[in-house]
């Protein structure tokens, strides 16, 4: 469908959720998560600031940096890897077609 | 024992405008907050944060919004229990009763919860067992600098917390030994902070161990902290003697003791009726991001709303003889007690 991309989210428990987003109401990993009833508080509503929606991304897709704000909170956060972002800072555009994330441990 | 007209939890936002509306009708305020400060979230995570959706103020910072408030309600003289958590609540000889985790006694015909997201509390690293060392050499927040004089102090985190305190108490010489463990090469505080615990580890003041993590507790006889394992991403683990682990990694917010109530809970939030935002039990009321309903909002505009309809059901039931009339504050203005 014009305007939606498809993302695959697989939850704590291992169970891949194949999902599909609207690229066109500027939308970000973690809201796309918590409009889908997946296990992802938000709590900070997006501000980079709870690491409540961290992931770790499982594909190539390319993805821009990650701001200081994000490296900060990354740093406060337990069970980070090198592939570990925060959902709510991935917005939802054409660039991130068919991304794989995995749901941090919360 | 402070007797008040309402107890409000939570001296976010909306619990400090409550204070106002219900000052409009002459009721007296007391608010309780586990946080130091008032201001709720807008001043422990996002202070410098500008907000767009505040009716008339087409941008403001949050930090900026709580001293308006502050200043808004003055004129109503409201009491305030701050760094204090409400551990319980029971109803007796018609008035809640509520404790805090320091004892503080509070008595009121109504409780409005305006508890935001929560009670904000330590982030604790996922090792075994951390709990079980609680006050036993594990503490998550350092309350009096004292406690540890003499002793030996492990430090975790990369953060201003961590790097302040490692800063505050070699200053001031007061453990005999400190390490401070971080699991990245750079640190993210201040950039003065970071510069100092630099020197210091430099000049063999402190033990800095970057790339690390604390990954387990050893106990002594008596189930008090002896050691810590630390791992180091490439050389592996190591042990350190020590008196007292500090995991400093933020504060996170949870429901908490408000989950004990016996309220009506629902994703972890307070169900209330939006006719008044009163919950099940007659006399609590739940207004801001701690309530739900359907089409339940978190904005901080539909909590002023919220509030300002819970306190005309507060006041008839703190006088179920008086009948109000809404007033305006033009043609009233606002009459101080």
């Amino acid at each position: 469908m014009e305007n939606t991309i498809q993302l695959k989210v697989i939850d704590r428990t291992g169970v891949a959720h194949q999902l599909e987003a609207p690229t066109d109401m500027n939308l970000n990993i973690m809201e796309i998560c918590k409009i889908n009833e997946l296990p992802v508080e938000g709590t900070c509503g997006g501000m980079a600031l709870c690491a409540s929606c961290h992931c770790y991304i499982e594909s190539d897709t390319p993805l821009p940096e990650a701001n200081e704000n994000e490296l900060a909170m990354l740093a406060e956060a337990f069970h980070v890897k090198q592939n570990s972002r925060l959902g709510c800072q991935i917005r939802i555009n054409s660039n991130i077609d068919g991304i794989v994330i995995r749901l941090a441990p919360s | 024992m402070i007797e008040t007209e309402i107890i409000i939890v939570g001296a976010g936002p909306v619990g400090l405008f409550t204070v106002f509306e219900a000052g409009l009708l002459k009721m007296r305020c007391h608010v309780v907050d586990s946080l130091p400060s008032a201001g709720g979230q807008l001043s422990e995570i996002y202070p410098k944060k500008p907000i767009y959706d505040i009716p008339g103020y087409p941008m403001i910072l949050a930090g900026q919004l709580v001293k308006n408030l502050l200043e808004q309600i003055a004129p109503f003289n409201p009491g305030f229990t701050l760094g204090e958590t409400v551990v319980s609540l029971e109803y007796k000889n018609s008035k809640y009763q509520l404790v805090t985790n320091r004892g503080t006694e509070l008595m009121a015909p109504v409780v409005i919860i305006a508890g935001g997201l929560g009670v904000f509390q330590p982030r604790k690293p996922p090792i075994n067992n951390l709990v079980n060392f609680e006050d036993r050499g594990v503490e998550y927040i350092i309350r009096d600098p004292e406690f540890y004089k003499g002793k030996k102090v492990v430090i975790s985190g990369g953060g201003d917390s961590a790097l302040d305190w490692t800063v505050f108490l070699v200053e001031n010489k007061i453990p005999t030994e400190i390490s401070l463990v971080h699991r990245r090469s750079i640190f993210r505080g201040q950039p003065d902070s970071v510069q100092k615990v630099m020197e210091m580890a430099s000049q063999g003041k402190i033990n800095l161990l970057t790339e690390s993590e604390v990954v387990e507790i050893i106990p002594d006889s008596t189930g008090r902290v002896k050691s810590v394992v630390i791992n180091h991403d490439t050389s592996g683990k190591k042990t350190v003697d020590t008196d007292h682990f500090i995991p400093l990694f933020g504060l996170t917010p949870s429901l908490g003791p408000i989950a004990d109530w016996g309220l009506e809970i629902e994703k972890n939030a307070i169900v209330v009726n939006t006719v008044d935002y009163s919950t099940k039990k007659r006399g609590i009321f739940a207004v801001g991001d701690i309530n739900t309903y359907p089409g339940k909002l978190k904005l901080i505009l539909c909590g002023f709303h919220e509030g300002t309809l819970a306190v005309q059901s507060a006041f008839a039931i703190i006088h179920p003889d008086k009948r109000n009339v809404l007033k305006y504050t033009t043609v009233n203005g606002v009459n101080p007690f």
